[in-house]
């Protein structure tokens, strides 16, 4: 029965907060809110791989621009057509959008999980250092990719997409990333992974298949980059390739570090921060990124594990009870 | 075949640009196992202390070559004055965090350059003044060099040598050496290891200012933003060498400039970012070191 009416409730608050918030929110703030959403998707999914599994990935903004421009495309060229299709066949909008979104979305992030594969395929060989600058590599080359293919409208970027993702699908996302990140983490395929993280050598010598192991969390994590690059396509109905840059990797790398590697709650809580901390800074203009850049800095000096360390925020840690470690 | 020498000449001349910038981040990878993203943004400083150093010596009114000389010394030694004071406030906290704090500390210097340039200078573009006028030479019917070039290709191998005499002959460079092997034998023999840390990104940020007043030679506009994408591409031709490893540094940046160059003239400028990182992926799964790496087998 619980198993059940969890995710009932979260659907059936997230449908009514999808009705609600619109009407008091001003466009800005809402605007900044399904961004928060998008982020939370982005750090969730790049902490699988860099904080769960500790391999280490600076190209998470190619897949998210793989699963952007993927879904983006198709419901450019199929998926509005569809839709007023099956608006003529009396389907409520609401239902025809969100469906043909649902399907664009995980071909968007199939498509990012095929990148991720390529990407996950030489961490077999690769360790450290140097696979980071092979994902950084990746990403680039799907930049650079995107920006020559003139179908998808090249550096001019690709406008034009029906703005079909709304509060609701953002969130089911995030919370579905959440809710798969918390449960890998409590079971055996998440053991392996945080095995791998902590020693590999050991944990091959214990029998943990390594090499799927990383690869699956290469794949899951691409796979939800680019559901967020899907929403985030959807939501501000024009793409352009200079939003995907290693400027955008980093943002989300950095949520992860700052959250503390491995960590759910922290990976939400700094996707949060590092979300709204820019829009309030907006106050004060040309210092606004010089006081991003010096609070990274000082908070790496003075929290070098990130804000929660590999700990989670629950009711336990809140209280102040003593909690085991997971890690 | 004149295109072809042409396009080799053009090449090794912008090869050896990031040669320069590839040394800092290899010796710093090498001696602190960071990568020091800010490293780019350096090079860009280096630039602008090179601009202000001209606007000093008056080098833009009457251009001699003492004067550039001079202007090119101020610049390297401002920005190995910058480095240190990156390295102290910033870099050297964190040097027993986890690696990856390390490097997203990096990363913020690297943010805080570029903005604090944008706010410090402007964000549009400014005029390196032309301290040498420009001539060509003519070296076969058909290839061209400029003076320019000659004078980056000349400074970069005087300062690539000269590095190469300080590691392997003076006390300081040894020490070097050494820390790079292990921090806590280097130590235990004497060497005070921050020192070498602190000098090496000295080093390090002169010749990457070095490379920023050389490049500002050629094509003289100038921006904050600037340091990115060839700090980024440095980094790659070092990894390419086998990072930690100073002639790997200098041949990646030649391998790096020289692809470069071919793809913008034979195929499209467009795919020219593309390539550094597709020969990138290629040479590490064929060796996973690169180039001049030693493969480090995993002790149990």
């Amino acid at each position: 029965m619980k198993r059940v009416l969890g995710p009932l409730v979260a659907l059936v608050a997230l449908l009514a907060l999808n009705r609600f918030l619109p009407t008091v929110l001003n466009p800005y703030y809402f605007q900044v809110l399904i961004l928060v959403g998008i982020n939370i998707t982005l750090a969730v999914s790049l902490n699988l791989v860099n904080g769960f599994t500790g391999q280490f990935s600076i190209g998470h903004a190619g897949f998210m621009a793989a699963g952007a421009y993927g879904s983006a495309m198709f419901t450019v060229t199929w998926g509005q057509s569809l839709a007023a299709a099956m608006i003529a066949a009396h389907v409520p909008a609401p239902v025809a959008q969100g469906a043909l979104l649902l399907v664009s979305l995980l071909l968007g992030g199939g498509l990012a999980a095929i990148f991720g594969y390529l990407v996950g395929l030489p961490s077999l060989r690769l360790r450290g250092d140097y696979l980071a600058i092979v994902t950084l590599g990746f990403g680039e080359i799907i930049r650079v990719l995107i920006l020559n293919i003139d179908a998808v409208g090249g550096a001019r970027g690709l406008p034009g997409i029906p703005q079909w993702a709304n509060f609701f699908w953002v969130f089911l996302v995030a919370t579905i990333v959440i809710a798969l990140a918390v449960n890998l983490a409590n079971s055996t395929h998440g053991r392996a992974l945080f095995a791998i993280r902590d020693d590999e050598i050991a944990a091959e010598a214990l029998g943990v298949d390594t090499t799927a192991y990383k690869v699956t969390a290469f794949v899951l994590g691409a796979f939800f980059a680019g559901v967020a690059g899907g929403l985030f396509a959807h939501y501000l109905s024009y793409l352009n390739p200079s939003t995907f840059t290693f400027l955008k990797s980093i943002e989300v790398i950095a949520m992860v570090v700052l959250g503390g590697m491995g960590s759910i709650t922290g990976s939400v809580l700094a996707a949060i921060v590092l979300t709204l901390m820019p829009e309030a800074l907006r106050a004060v203009k040309d210092y606004r990124m010089v006081i991003y850049a010096l609070m990274l800095i000082v908070l790496m000096i003075t929290r070098p594990q990130g804000l929660m360390g590999t700990r989670e925020l629950s009711w336990a840690f809140l209280t102040g009870k003593k909690q085991g470690g997971r890690s | 075949m004149s295109t072809f020498l042409q396009q080799l000449v053009n090449g090794v001349t912008w090869g050896s640009v990031y040669a320069l910038i590839a040394l800092g981040y290899t010796m710093v990878y090498g001696i602190l196992r960071l990568i020091n993203f800010a490293h780019g943004d350096i090079y860009m400083l280096g630039a602008f202390m090179g601009l202000y150093a001209s606007r000093w010596f008056h080098a833009a009114e009457n251009p001699s070559p003492v004067k550039a000389l001079l202007v090119l010394l101020t610049s390297m030694l401002l920005s190995a004055l910058i480095g240190m004071l990156i390295e102290r406030l910033a870099y050297k906290p964190v040097r027993k965090s986890p690696r990856l704090s390390a490097l997203i500390t990096a990363i913020g210097v690297s943010l805080l350059l570029e903005n604090g340039g944008v706010l410090v200078f402007g964000a549009d573009p400014k005029f390196f003044p032309q301290l040498i006028p420009q001539k060509t030479i003519a070296l076969l019917p058909g290839v061209t060099v400029s003076n320019q070039q000659l004078i980056v290709l000349v400074v970069s191998i005087v300062l690539m040598f000269a590095l190469r005499m300080f590691v392997l002959h003076t006390r300081t460079g040894k020490a070097m050496q050494a820390v790079s092997h292990n921090h806590m034998a280097a130590s235990l023999m004497g060497i005070s290891v921050d020192r070498i840390i602190t000098i090496t990104f000295m080093i390090g940020s002169a010749l990457a200012a070095a490379a920023g007043v050389l490049v500002a030679l050629q094509s003289p506009k100038i921006e904050p933003y600037m340091g990115i994408m060839p700090g980024l591409k440095a980094f790659v031709a070092a990894v390419l060498g086998g990072i930690g490893n100073i002639p790997g540094a200098v041949v990646g940046g030649l391998v790096m400039g020289i692809a470069e160059v071919m793809v913008t003239g034979y195929l499209s400028p467009t795919y020219r970012d593309a390539i550094a990182f597709v020969l990138l992926i290629v040479i590490l799964l064929v060796r996973p070191a690169g180039i001049f790496g030693k493969a480090v087998t995993e002790k149990v």
